[in-house]
């Protein structure tokens, strides 16, 4: 391990003590916050040259961002567990044989959250849970299936406190998918993040309007294309965190993101750009990611120790890493600007033009570089659309267009993002408030997602402009919890401290209602 | 052959099932005090007025004398249907069917179907007719949106390329409709029998001013009037609350109703058999 200067330990005291004495900090988010400062004074990477002036400045400038990732990685920072098989099979590390009815499948599953590592220490995905429920639901009578599953998802929400816990159903309908969205309706809570897998022809529309009901009280769940995330990664594929595709009984082991704006501000023109800036900041995050994943496979122990491991949860080799990226649309207008062009990205065809070009130079140099931890996607990263955290200023998530920017209709918008989503198999996703007429009409929401997915969009969120649970970037937030936490209370979730600076930061109150 | 198109909304949410481009054929042949459109009553005279008054100048006077509109200086203000004389608007496009589908085509697959309304849309069946000829070869949905005073038993080949129609039944006693549109409704009453035993009603609309006739027992007997055609097919009501928005100065002044009452007509229309019932 490396020295370091004793100023850096002090600096690191003063701010564990701080977090310490944080009057609106619970007590785990205290204990999360220290450890991740104790963890920040290790050395033991070996870092690629030119990192530390990309990565280690001010937001205005950094070109890479690991998302605090921690400077010694000691679990993958998204974790798949095969619930399936330990629905089957039960855990003998958590001493629990296969459940016979609803009551121990529920008790089972809430065990195991607690157990399951990852970069919030909540468990970044829940299972597939109407899969995991449906063969106990007939135990027990209806009604009391219904408040055993409502139950199950107040004991989520009040428990897994980060809204990055995600979980699915569909794409068939099932008595418990039809459960777990009448309770989410009537619950409006943010924890679980929920996607329903969809494909036109095999989801029931009389499901997928029950979906979009639920969405349209309490913000999820999202749309997922499973028709192309099928063929990516097969049907063996999850959405976990945000709107992360990853592989059941894998995950990812880290995910960096390119700021692509700020990359933008190093060149002198768009040649520059595409030939020297981008491939070199490239070039050294894919080495940063690839000696983070060396220690954690190779150093870290996790995958030799961890029961999750041990017992065939999960497999090394089913694992990935997401090669992230943000502001695409600060970087093509900033290189418009650069060259004294007119046009915007979003609004301007030739403005669009530069961001698929911009995205095949990405997706070329991706496909080159080989890591050889990452088997299941062939040797490569998967490019994952990072939604942005809390503290990026004018940095615009993923390929999104900007708040304030959004074209006038709704069909212009749509047709723009059906140039970007199909980059990125392990995540992307645009999210639209949409006006308390369509409670009326949910057949209206449900067309836009049958075009959608036919015109390549991925991942599609809806809230009601009205609602109290809304989608910040990824990741949901109750507007009464934001305003608690803004009065200076303690709040459950960490997830709302997020969202209360990405309220301001991000301007989510101005997305363009539709 | 052409008409004027007073706008084209590419997704709407209240034009009939599911999601749908709708579009605004100028020209009414009624008048409703409640209009919250007056804008899209009357064809344009080439006046003027609102060439002067744009504060944007973005209409001008061609050398023909014809009233030319930039969209792109546009700042949708409405200072231009406000001062207009004649309820009518400057920012319409004059279009062929092919022209005005290539605007609707657009929004395919995103949208299930295409719904005309107005102005009074069934002024021009020609043009619906052909666009709809069109909006079919692609698969579309079609829907007329109609205040029921042209005959659709005169245009038996629109309604083969019409999936169904949105039927204004803007009061049940004819002194009343004369009240609300200064027209008699005789043939919005036979339009109603003729397209339900033909399967094309998908929809009664209402607008609900309990100040400008009598709202509980016009729904009460159009919903005896209606009950009897829904064996032959279902079809819905909308209740719709007058709102002063976009209302003509003149006539700003009636009662919104309350939701409460608005819910009084609905139980009386499940009264008679009636299932799906909206309130807007």
């Amino acid at each position: 391990m490396r020295e370091i200067s004793m100023e850096r330990v002090n600096k690191t005291r003063e701010a564990i003590l701080e977090t310490i004495k944080s009057p609106t900090l619970t007590h785990e988010q205290k204990v999360c916050a220290a450890s991740g400062l104790a963890d920040s004074l290790l050395e033991v990477l070996d870092l690629p040259e030119g990192l530390d002036e990309l990565l280690n400045v001010p937001i205005d400038r950094k070109c890479i961002c690991d998302l605090n990732e921690g400077h010694a990685p000691m679990r993958p920072r998204y974790i798949i567990p095969d619930y399936e098989k330990f629905m089957r099979e039960g855990s003998e590390f958590l001493q629990l044989a296969p459940p016979t009815d609803l009551y121990e499948a529920i008790n089972n599953l809430l065990i195991f959250y607690k157990h399951v590592p990852s970069i919030t220490n909540f468990p970044v995905y829940l299972g597939q849970l109407d899969e995991l429920l449906e063969p106990f639901i007939d135990t027990v009578p209806e009604e009391q299936a219904k408040k055993l599953i409502k139950m199950f998802l107040i004991h989520v929400d009040r428990t897994v406190l980060d809204s990055f816990s995600h979980a699915d159903i569909g794409p068939k309908a099932t008595k418990a998918g039809y459960m777990l969205l009448e309770a989410e309706k009537e619950l409006e809570q943010a924890v679980p993040n929920l996607s329903m897998k969809y494909e036109e022809g095999l989801t029931e529309d009389e499901f997928a309007l029950a979906a979009v009901d639920c969405a349209l009280h309490s913000a999820k769940p999202s749309f997922a294309n499973h028709k192309m995330f099928k063929k990516e990664l097969t049907e063996d594929y999850v959405i976990a965190s945000c709107y992360n595709g990853l592989r059941v009984g894998g995950g990812s082991y880290t995910l960096s993101r390119l700021i692509l704006g700020n990359i933008a501000k190093r060149a002198e023109n768009i040649q520059d750009f595409k030939e020297n800036q981008l491939p070199y900041v490239m070039d050294i995050m894919a080495r940063y990611m690839d000696e983070r994943i060396r220690f954690e496979v190779e150093e870290s122990g996790f995958f030799e120790n961890n029961f999750l491991a041990k017992e065939g949860f999960i497999h090394r080799e089913k694992f990935t890493a997401m090669f992230g990226l943000v502001g695409l649309a600060d970087c093509v207008n900033i290189l418009l600007e650069k060259e004294g062009k007119s046009g915007r990205f979003g609004a301007d065809v030739h403005a669009n033009d530069l961001g698929v070009e911009i995205m095949d130079i990405i997706d070329e140099f991706n496909k080159n570089h080989k890591n050889p931890y990452c088997e299941i996607t062939d040797n490569h990263f998967l490019l994952h659309a990072q939604v942005g955290i809390s503290d990026d200023i004018d940095v615009t998530p993923g390929t999104r267009i900007p708040i304030g920017e959004e074209p006038e209709e709704l069909i212009d918008h749509l047709l723009v993002l059906s140039r970007f989503h199909k980059y990125f198999p392990s995540g992307t996703g645009d999210i639209f408030p949409i006006d308390v007429t369509v409670h009326k009409n949910p057949e209206f929401v449900l067309d836009i997602v049958k075009g959608s997915f036919v015109k390549d969009l991925r991942y599609l969120s809806f809230y009601s402009s009205d609602s109290d649970v809304v989608r910040v970037t990824g990741y949901l937030a109750k507007k009464s919890e934001i305003e608690k936490l803004l009065a200076g209370s303690a709040v459950l979730q960490d997830t709302t401290m997020l969202a209360k600076d990405a309220f301001k930061n991000a301007h989510i109150p101005d997305r363009k209602v539709r | 052959m052409q008409a004027v198109v007073n706008k084209v909304i590419p997704f709407s949410s209240v034009d009939g099932p599911g999601n749908r481009t709708a579009v605004f054929l100028q020209g009414c042949n009624i008048n409703c005090k409640y209009c919250h459109n007056p804008e899209t009553r009357a064809l344009c005279i080439e006046c003027g007025v609102c060439v002067e008054r744009c504060p944007e100048g973005a209409l001008e006077r061609g050398s023909d004398g014809k009233i030319i509109f930039h969209p792109e200086k546009c700042i949708q203000c409405d200072t231009c249907i406000h001062v207009c004389p004649n309820n009518s608007s400057p920012r319409t496009a004059v279009m062929t069917p092919e022209e005005c589908y290539k605007k609707v085509k657009k929004q395919i697959p995103f949208i299930r179907g295409l719904t005309v309304s107005g102005g009074e849309c069934m002024l021009r069946p020609d043009f619906l007719e052909a666009l709809f000829k069109l909006a079919k070869q692609d698969g579309l949905n079609t829907m007329i949106d109609s205040n029921g005073t042209i005959p659709f038993w005169e245009y038996p080949s629109l309604l083969e390329v019409t999936d169904g129609v949105m039927l204004d039944i803007k009061a049940f006693k004819n002194e009343d409709h004369v009240r609300v549109t200064d027209e008699k409704n005789e043939i919005v009453l036979k339009n109603a029998v003729y397209l339900a035993e033909n399967k094309k009603l998908y929809e009664v609309r209402a607008v609900i001013v309990p100040d400008l006739y009598d709202t509980k027992s016009s729904i009460t007997q159009m919903a005896q009037f209606l009950a009897p055609y829904l064996e032959i097919q279902e079809f819905r009501i909308k209740l719709i609350a007058y709102r002063p928005m976009g209302v003509r100065e003149e006539y700003a002044h009636y009662q919104v109703p309350s939701q409460n009452y608005l819910e009084e007509l609905a139980d009386i229309l499940k009264a008679y058999g009636f299932k799906e019932i909206i309130i807007i």
